[in-house]
């Protein structure tokens, strides 16, 4: 695999839940390559097959038929735990809900992905606290998500997801259940690991939102009706 | 991984307090009925086995009729008569002392003071089968034996309900319609193994019993110490053997007396209880098993509760494998918490009721470590299936769960 192929490449990928008569496609055929390093908002009304494919690019999902290379891995080869490790080790995830543990420490909640990777106390407490600190939470590390605010929480979710050095961020309508203003520092953190190199991928509805990725993805009825590409912000980060 | 594990699982105990509490209540329960009923059931066996060789070991105890008591139906067997008593110090190999015995009931009054108490007539022997030393004065003398004299010696508890604090020894009082003299206390025994005061008792010889109270020669019991350089059961046979004879019994005929071995009642009683034992304990296993049936539930019960946070570890990158042990992890320090705390318990309730029972406390290590060991198990077989549950969820259904 060559530096500037794709890490994303989804090749005539379909998805259809249940079977028979009650049989739903909800992809039909999606081709997308999303390139490293980028920072991409997928779009699209109810029911058109994005979070389906976020589930396959999340490697949650694998697809009915079609493929699905991840840095080359055919990852609907992979079974259940292979994926998992893949996820372990490349992909960070933010959901629109939070999803923190609750009654459990912000620290703790960004230790989360470090413990699975098998990392020795001191560091774990280290890494997660650096962190914690990029997403401007470190006096609150010991606050457990029902003491912190929905912006708070989503900025613990992010440093969670960040904290293992990702290449993917996933994140699911990430900014849905706050305000403008907290919708806006979470945009800010976003573009900011997008900076760092980490490929973004988010799904939104949005628009205002969208408009801080530089590649707009949009489905339509299982389908990838348009992708459009911005260049007002991408333009400092490079290529 | 074992470590993270292991980590998550009391990081979970934890952040539940209570539930984890509610969660183990039933194997804390379970164990401490399991431990205490047996740590008491084996000290009660240890204090029997214990008053029975008060009792004096190897003595065989010889009565008219068979088994307990004398026989239902028919004619009465015979009492013995001091002739047998000869005859077996004189016949049988491998006897140190025969002491016959009558019994009588009476009340002893002396200055205001009564007590009604039993009224042992025998010999000097006595002392030597029953292994039963004086606290002060003497035994009685072979002319006071011979005489039938009125002379006594006290067992405990008649000495303090009649003297109080005074000294005894030479002293008369009256018992029944006799004034005798005491010449010896006895040491103090304490219960016997029937739960009855073994001090409760005047020992005078046997022929003032016999011509003072009862009337008659007659002996109710002969108690026969075998020298333990002997078989007790060749013992016992001759003995048999030349009772058979004096009381003319040939043939098939059955025995019209027993020969009954203490050291039967020891093994008879102690068997009992074990048996109670291990029937109290059984009763409590089945509590403990009740208790790894409220550890499934509670578990199942959490599974469903946070399938959100299965969702969220799956996400992350946790292996089926890492989500199952973790809830098994989870089931067995819990479960072991539970042996733990129950243990802890039953030690403290042994403690505690020990003296209410007047049994010994014994502390086995073995049940301890078998409660334990269970109540791990019980974490595994119990926690195993939630457990796989929590493994096998689908992380987007999980992370989508409400």
């Amino acid at each position: 695999m060559t530096a500037d192929a794709p890490i994303i490449q989804l090749r005539n990928v379909t998805k259809t839940f249940g079977s028979g008569p009650a049989a739903f496609q909800a992809l039909k055929g999606v081709d997308l390559d999303i390139a490293a390093g980028d920072f991409v908002a997928v779009m699209g009304p109810s029911g058109s097959g994005k979070s389906t494919t976020m589930n396959i690019l999340g490697c949650l999902d694998v697809p009915t038929s079609g493929a699905f290379l991840f840095k080359g891995v055919h990852v609907e080869r992979l079974d259940r735990d292979q994926r998992a490790l893949l996820r372990r080790k490349y992909f960070g995830f933010v959901f629109q809900g939070f999803n923190l543990l609750p009654r459990t420490s912000a620290l703790e909640n960004v230790e989360l992905p470090l413990l699975y990777r098998g990392e020795e106390k001191h560091k774990r407490r280290e890494v997660a606290m650096q962190a914690l600190d990029k997403v401007g939470l470190k006096d609150w590390w010991d606050h457990t998500p029902g003491e912190l605010s929905g912006g708070q929480q989503q900025r613990v979710a992010i440093a969670r997801a960040i904290v293992t050095q990702p290449d993917v961020l996933l994140a699911d309508e990430p900014t849905g259940n706050l305000d403008t203003a907290r919708s806006l520092e979470i945009m800010e953190l976003l573009s900011e690991f997008n900076a760092t190199g980490i490929t973004v991928l988010m799904v939104t509805h949005e628009p205002d939102m969208a408009a801080y990725a530089r590649t707009v993805v949009h489905f339509r009825d299982g389908l990838v009706e348009r992708v459009d590409q911005h260049h007002h912000q991408g333009q400092a980060v490079g290529s | 991984m074992f470590g993270t594990t292991i980590i998550l699982a009391f990081r979970a105990i934890r952040r539940h307090m209570l539930r984890s509490f509610l969660t183990i209540l039933g194997i804390v329960i379970g164990v401490a009925a399991v431990v205490t009923m047996v740590t008491l059931g084996n000290g009660a066996t240890a204090a029997v086995q214990e008053q029975i060789s008060s009792l004096g070991s190897n003595i065989l105890q010889v009565r008219p009729g068979q088994g307990f008591g004398r026989g239902g139906g028919g004619p009465q067997p015979p009492d013995f008569k001091p002739e047998d008593v000869d005859a077996i110090r004189n016949q049988v190999a491998g006897v140190t002392a025969v002491a016959p015995m009558a019994q009588s009931t009476g009340t002893a009054v002396r200055e205001g003071a009564n007590w009604s108490t039993t009224i042992n007539g025998t010999t000097s022997d006595y002392f030597i089968a029953q292994q039963w030393p004086m606290a002060a004065g003497r035994t009685f003398s072979s002319a006071e034996e011979q005489a039938g004299k009125a002379v006594c010696i006290l067992g405990n508890t008649v000495r303090t309900n009649l003297f109080r604090q005074e000294d005894p020894i030479g002293q008369r009082f009256r018992i029944k319609d006799i004034t005798c003299t005491v010449i010896g206390v006895l040491q103090t025994r304490g219960q016997g193994g029937f739960g009855n005061d073994q001090d409760d008792v005047v020992l005078m010889p046997i022929k003032t019993v016999q011509r003072r109270f009862a009337g008659t020669r007659d002996i109710r019991v002969i108690m026969v110490a075998v020298d333990p350089a002997y078989e007790t059961g060749s013992v016992q046979e001759s003995l048999s053997a030349l009772l058979r004879e004096r009381r003319g019994i040939i043939g098939g005929k059955e025995d019209d007396f027993n020969i009954f071995d203490t050291k039967q009642i020891a093994d008879t009683l102690s068997g009992t209880t074990q048996i109670l034992t291990a029937l109290l304990g059984a009763v409590a296993a089945v509590s403990l098993l009740v208790g790894g049936i409220g550890i499934m539930n509670i578990m199942l019960v959490s599974v469903t509760e946070r399938t959100r946070e299965i969702g969220i570890r799956l996400a992350i990158g946790a292996v089926a494998r890492e989500v199952m042990m973790q809830f098994l992890v989870e089931a067995v320090a819990l479960a072991c918490l539970g042996g733990v705390i129950g243990i802890v318990i039953a030690l403290a309730a042994s403690l505690a009721l020990a003296p209410v029972l007047r049994v010994p406390f014994s502390f086995d290590v073995q049940i301890n470590l078998l409660a334990f060991v269970f109540s791990a198990a019980i974490g595994v077989i119990f926690g195993y299936f939630p457990a796989r549950r929590a493994a096998s969820l689908n992380p987007i259904d999980a992370l989508r769960h409400e």
